[in-house]
């Protein structure tokens, strides 16, 4: 208990702190609202609309293959650092891992997922019909 | 890192690379060229198959965290066997459903990858990678009909109540490993028998987390929620796919973790897997028979047999051990045969899997309906049939391990199955007039496919022994 009490009172401090300043620019502080004032932002252009539009379903496949490639970042910043510790048999799982990771790249790339926009698919139909 | 060799995971090596082979095809395939991807997986299956009888009596461990015991490997090949009569369906519903073949294939190759991982790990982490990739796939597969609202709901519903399940049981890994200091089962096991007499809950909280985990998974009552929607809503091919493979999977390593990492607090768990093997039982039983629709009549059914293999395990003693493997393997072939004529009977546009779609079925497609008739005497648990030789010793261990109520219980609810099961059986012989349904016609494969399923159930009917043995011996290695 005892190493826990500098804690709380750090946390006690924050948050009286916090309360005291708040409570008193409420009490002090002049009033005049406008409604720019209570606008939610302040600064730039006046908010039209929702924020909450349609994104094209490429949006999701993109953010979908960054997290998977995410993490296989995150894999190898670990193994560089401890790449001489973990020797071949680390390397061998490591390239597996990869491979296995590489097959599905080229799985999303054939499949078009990383075409953009309507002319690489108008191009991608045309070099179809060529062939 | 290698000392230990990488045997034991050869199976799943072989079964993942037929799925990246399948993927890599799939990439490469021309627009509208036809590929026969479902045999590519056949020969990873097969390959995998002969691995694992390679590896038999051998106790092959991997990285210390995949154990190819004789255990795993029953149900390794148990799930091998799954995926191939999966597979063989398949090959007629994905072409006449217009689903895409690469990634079916390669996703039912990918979840049976993970549940091989699951049936063979020995590590709790490990258990639960392997429920994230077969889980995963399976979601996929269960909307895989994305023309379909129904299938679109099951998936969802399934995917949410999964994904929360997940939780519990991540949460029961780490509290075992907070008590234990690892997720390795061999340790895990040496400091639970050492704390046997402690009292200290701790263990009893890491261990309900688990038990939710695992039964949400077997959908054992009341964590069956999804089960119905999302079997109904499903494919036929892959409901069937999804209620025997990951069924057996989650069922091995169930028995793996409570049969012999909390075996000394066996008797704190015990009464709890009693009640969920109670009310599973009755549950599946009596709101099956209220179903109109027979893939939802299935799918409380198959609630049902999840609760008889829960007897096994709370019988534990070397009868019920062995019950549950072959049990699984009864259940799994059954089934699986059930599930696939009624994705034969199916057509792109209806299901046809109303219990009134199939009145006189008999005149129509006698074969299908005989065929029919057996799974449904099995599943009901009837002689001559696989299914009545499991119930036999699934009851005979509550028997003889002194449970006589979860033996009544279990009679009881077969014999009110059977109401259920023969309802069907009348519908498609008794009634006179012919089938409303124009069924398509049935292909080679998945007609040898349904004929090998229906001659596997009535041999392990006839001779189940020699099955039995090899269940026996194959428990008794580890537990």
């Amino acid at each position: 208990m005892d190493g826990w009490l500098g804690v709380i009172i750090m946390i006690a401090l924050g948050v009286g702190f916090a309360a005291v300043m708040i409570g008193l620019s409420l009490l002090l502080g002049p009033h005049n609202p406008t409604p720019e004032k209570l606008a939610p932002y302040e600064c730039g252009m006046p908010a039209v609309g929702s924020a909450r539009e349609r994104h094209s379903v490429k949006f999701y496949l993109v953010a979908m293959i960054f997290l998977l490639f995410d993490i296989e970042v995150a894999f190898l910043y670990p193994w560089a650092v401890a790449l001489r510790d973990l020797g071949w048999a680390g390397f061998v799982q490591l390239v597996t891992f990869f491979l296995i990771l590489s097959v599905g790249y080229v799985y999303v790339w054939r499949k078009g997922v990383l075409d953009w926009g309507p002319a690489a698919r108008a191009g991608r139909h045309a070099a179809r019909r060529a062939a | 890192m290698f000392s230990s060799g990488i045997d034991a995971v050869v199976p799943m090596l072989c079964v993942t690379l037929a799925a990246l082979a399948v993927m890599g095809a799939e990439a490469f395939r021309a627009r509208g060229e036809q590929l026969p991807l479902g045999g590519l997986g056949v020969v990873g299956l097969v390959g995998a198959a002969i691995s694992a009888v390679l590896l038999w009596n051998r106790n092959a461990v991997s990285f210390g965290v995949v154990v190819a015991d004789n255990f795993g490997l029953f149900v390794t090949l148990v799930l091998l066997l799954v995926a191939l009569l999966t597979i063989m369906f398949s090959s007629t519903v994905v072409r006449r459903d217009g689903l895409p073949a690469g990634e079916y294939y390669a996703l039912v190759l990918f979840a049976t990858a993970g549940m091989i991982m699951m049936a063979t790990a020995n590590d709790l982490l490990v258990v639960f990678i392997a429920l994230e990739i077969l889980s995963i796939a399976v979601y996929v597969l269960t909307g895989i009909r994305r023309d379909d609202s129904r299938a679109i709901e099951a998936a969802f519903k399934y995917f949410l109540l999964g994904a929360f399940s997940s939780a519990f049981f991540l949460y029961g890994i780490a509290f075992t490993y907070g008590l234990a200091g690892s997720t390795r089962l061999d340790r895990v096991g040496t400091y639970m028998a050492a704390q046997s007499m402690s009292g200290n809950p701790l263990i009893l909280v890491a261990l309900g987390l688990l038990l939710v985990g695992f039964a949400f998974k077997i959908s054992a009552v009341p964590f069956h929620m999804w089960t119905p929607d999302a079997y109904e809503g499903a494919p036929a091919v892959v409901t069937g796919f999804m209620s025997t493979g990951v069924k057996a999977a989650a069922f091995a390593a169930f028995a793996r973790v409570f049969l012999s990492v909390f075996e000394p607090f066996s008797g704190e768990w015990a009464p709890l897997v009693w009640l969920l093997a109670a009310a599973t039982m009755i549950l599946g039983t009596v709101v099956g028979v209220a179903q109109s629709n027979l893939k939802r009549m299935l799918a409380y059914s198959s609630i049902a047999h999840g609760g008889y293999l829960l007897v096994g395990l709370v019988a534990a003693n070397q009868v019920g051990k062995a019950a549950i493997l072959f049990y699984l393997l009864a259940y799994a072939v059954t089934n699986l045969a059930a599930f696939g004529v009624i994705a034969l009977l199916g057509t792109r546009e209806a299901a046809n899997d109303e219990l009134r779609d199939y009145a006189g079925l008999w005149h129509t497609r006698p074969a299908l309906a005989a065929l029919m008739t057996v799974c449904l005497l099995s599943l009901g648990g009837l002689p001559p049939t696989a299914g009545f030789i499991g119930k036999w010793y699934i009851f005979s261990a509550a028997v003889s391990a002194g449970y006589y109520g979860l033996a009544v219980i279990g009679v009881l609810t077969s014999v009110v199955s059977v109401f259920f099961y023969l309802r069907v059986v009348v519908m498609m012989y008794m009634t006179d007039r012919p089938a409303a349904i124009a069924p398509p016609p049935v292909s080679a494969v998945a007609m040898a496919a349904l004929v090998a399923s229906i001659a596997a159930i009535i041999a392990l009917g006839i001779l189940p022994t020699p099955v039995l043995d090899f269940a026996a011996q194959s428990i008794a290695t580890i537990f």
